[in-house]
């Protein structure tokens, strides 16, 4: 009996480390694999040829510069939008809302994290778009600001349930103790709740970023796709073209090992890239608040 | 000991997997013949439409119909995943090569034709223009609807994304007006959408807009533009008729391919398609039947 329990316990014990280990290595995998599609790029394609402004890859215009402004674009404008509201529905749910209220909302706002993004999308299409372009009186509603507004949707349920949790986490005796000293409900929040879920909070947005960067359906349906440079204040409400978009849409066509598959593979390394850079930013941040609290501590 | 069983579960559902792709294919072969379709999303429902039919008739034969566009259908021919390959437009040179390299001769069947019809918003009072003018407002030359006779608002083009044949067809033949020399581009803040339904709901809503589609798949509620060869010349609205006489200017061939000659229930089916009773189902769906 008991040898056999031991037999079991390294056989999980094996397991979980193989799970462990395995996300590192899928990850050096993936980045690998973008490194061989993607490096052959810059032998084929010049520098000053990749980074210009026209994007036409069936004709040899490998502009990828409208595309990354493009993406940036849309991407600051989604966390515009769900920055605030993710992080006001957050402090409200963990705060202010009476527990009954929490219990309906939270689910529901964890409901809609779970909406397919094409759904979205064609929402965006047929009731985002129209409603936008007679509104602003622009000449289309398929614009930046309608991938921004969806991808904000899209970013604050996972924003909201994360840093929720974040702040719930906070110890009571926190609040109990700034309550005591004479602080407002609101100078509790803003002074001792948040910063103390600083780390949670910020995890969460990282992840609504994530999510909003790589988002490709809702984006595809709704910005219009033109590959245009995007680096005026009137781009928001002109159409733009985002890696992920462009990605999705031409990687079904190319032919394999074609400089135009390995460009393609080159916007996927850009991208992860990009993504690798806000996260270290994120967890560089995290990591200095960790060691100021330290210091407080001791 | 429990956990020895449950390997054993295990090993079994995998054998029970492996066995049942074995004879799952090896039944195939022996019944059924299976004729894998793909490509074009233009010829997508003609293909479907083809497919259930010639299938009521010909029980023992199985017919999967796939879009995705002319690339992707050309290119799984060319990996050898499907037995005909659906275009819009021709097999370019390269792909030929690869073919060759690959090992066949792909070989071509025109199996019906195909008119581009240029639609804007009802509301819109433009409804004829030049094969210049066009041109011109997808190259960026002309911005405002008011150079070519309409309100003076701003023109949103709207086109089918790079990899769609339509796409490429549209380009050469109106834009660069059929010259091979010609290199004008589609202006960039040209709206690249990823499907025609894409094109269709902006253009029913937005008055601002020109788009362009195949005429089987343009709504009853938009307004077909006349199109005119050249500025004197006679405005002629897209349909059946004017795509026959070749009086239109925006129509063309739709293709199938094949790796090397067919046999058996594919040249069966490939001869049945240009058939009579075939050609009425083209008809039906607003393309343009080859006799």
């Amino acid at each position: 009996m008991k040898k056999s329990l031991t037999w079991t316990e390294t056989l999980i014990t094996a397991v979980i480390k193989t799970c462990g280990y395995s996300a590192i290595v899928f990850v050096i995998l993936i980045f690998f694999f973008l490194l061989r599609e993607g490096v052959p790029t810059l032998a084929e394609v010049k520098l000053g040829e990749l980074f210009s402004t026209r994007w036409y890859p069936i004709e040899a215009h490998y502009g990828i510069l409208p595309l990354i402004t493009g993406s940036v674009i849309v991407t600051v404008g989604a966390m515009l939008i769900a920055i605030p509201f993710g992080i006001g529905t957050a402090v409200f749910l963990s705060e202010i809302a009476p527990r009954w209220l929490r219990e309906i909302l939270k689910p529901l706002v964890e409901l809609l994290g779970g909406l397919p993004s094409v759904v979205l999308g064609f929402l965006g299409i047929l009731v985002l778009t129209p409603y936008l372009r007679i509104l602003l009186n622009l000449p289309t509603g398929l614009t930046a600001l309608a991938g921004a507004l969806l991808l904000g949707g899209i970013a604050v349920p996972t924003t909201v349930s994360i840093a929720e949790d974040a702040l719930d986490s906070v110890p009571q005796g926190y609040r109990e103790g700034a309550l005591a000293l004479g602080a407002t409900k609101w100078q509790t929040i803003w002074r001792v709740t948040l910063p103390a879920a600083k780390s949670g909070v910020l995890t969460a947005l990282m992840l609504g970023i994530g999510r909003t960067i790589g988002e490709t359906m809702a984006v595809m349906m709704v910005t219009g796709n033109a590959p245009v440079m995007a680096v005026k204040l009137s781009s928001i409400v002109s159409p733009v073209r985002t890696m992920t978009a462009t990605i999705a849409a031409e990687m079904g066509e190319v032919a394999n090992g074609s400089t135009y598959y390995h460009v393609l593979f080159f916007i996927g390394l850009v991208l992860f890239l990009i993504s690798l850079v806000v996260n270290i930013i994120a967890s560089s941040v995290v990591f200095k608040s960790k060691k100021r609290a330290e210091r407080v501590l001791s | 000991m429990r956990l020895n069983r449950f390997i054993l579960v295990l090993l079994l559902a995998l054998l029970a997997a492996c066995g049942s792709s074995t004879t799952h294919s090896s039944s195939g072969s022996q019944t059924t013949a299976y004729i894998q379709n793909k490509g074009s999303d233009t010829i997508v429902n003609l293909a479907l439409a083809w497919a259930e039919k010639y299938q009521s008739e010909h029980p023992d034969v199985s017919i999967s119909v796939t879009g995705g566009g002319s690339g992707t259908g050309i290119a799984a021919l060319l990996n050898k995943t499907v037995d005909i390959a659906n275009a819009s437009r021709q097999m370019q040179a390269e792909e030929i090569k690869q073919a060759k390299a690959n090992g066949f001769d792909p070989v071509e069947f025109v199996i019906a034709r195909d008119a581009i019809a240029v639609i804007v918003n009802p509301s819109n009072p433009v409804s004829q223009l030049t094969m210049q003018q066009i041109s011109d407002i997808y190259s960026g030359k002309i911005d405002n609807w008011s150079q070519v006779g309409g309100e003076n608002r701003p023109i949103v083009r709207l086109s089918r994304e790079v990899n769609s044949g339509t796409h490429v067809y549209f380009r050469d033949t109106v834009i660069r007006l059929g010259d091979p020399k010609n290199k004008t581009l589609f202006a960039t803040d040209t709206l690249l959408l990823p499907s025609s339904e894409g094109i269709i709901s902006e253009i029913r809503q937005n008055p601002n807009a020109i788009g362009y589609d195949g005429l089987g798949y343009v709504p009853a509620d938009l307004k077909k533009v006349a199109v005119a060869r050249n500025a004197g010349g006679p405005y002629v609205l897209p349909s059946i008729a004017t795509v026959n006489d070749k009086s239109y200017p925006i129509a063309r061939d739709l293709y199938m391919y094949t790796a090397g000659q067919p046999t058996g229930a594919i040249k069966a089916y490939l001869d049945w398609i240009v058939s009579p009773e075939a050609q009425t189902i083209v008809a039906n769906l607003g393309f343009v039947p080859i006799k």
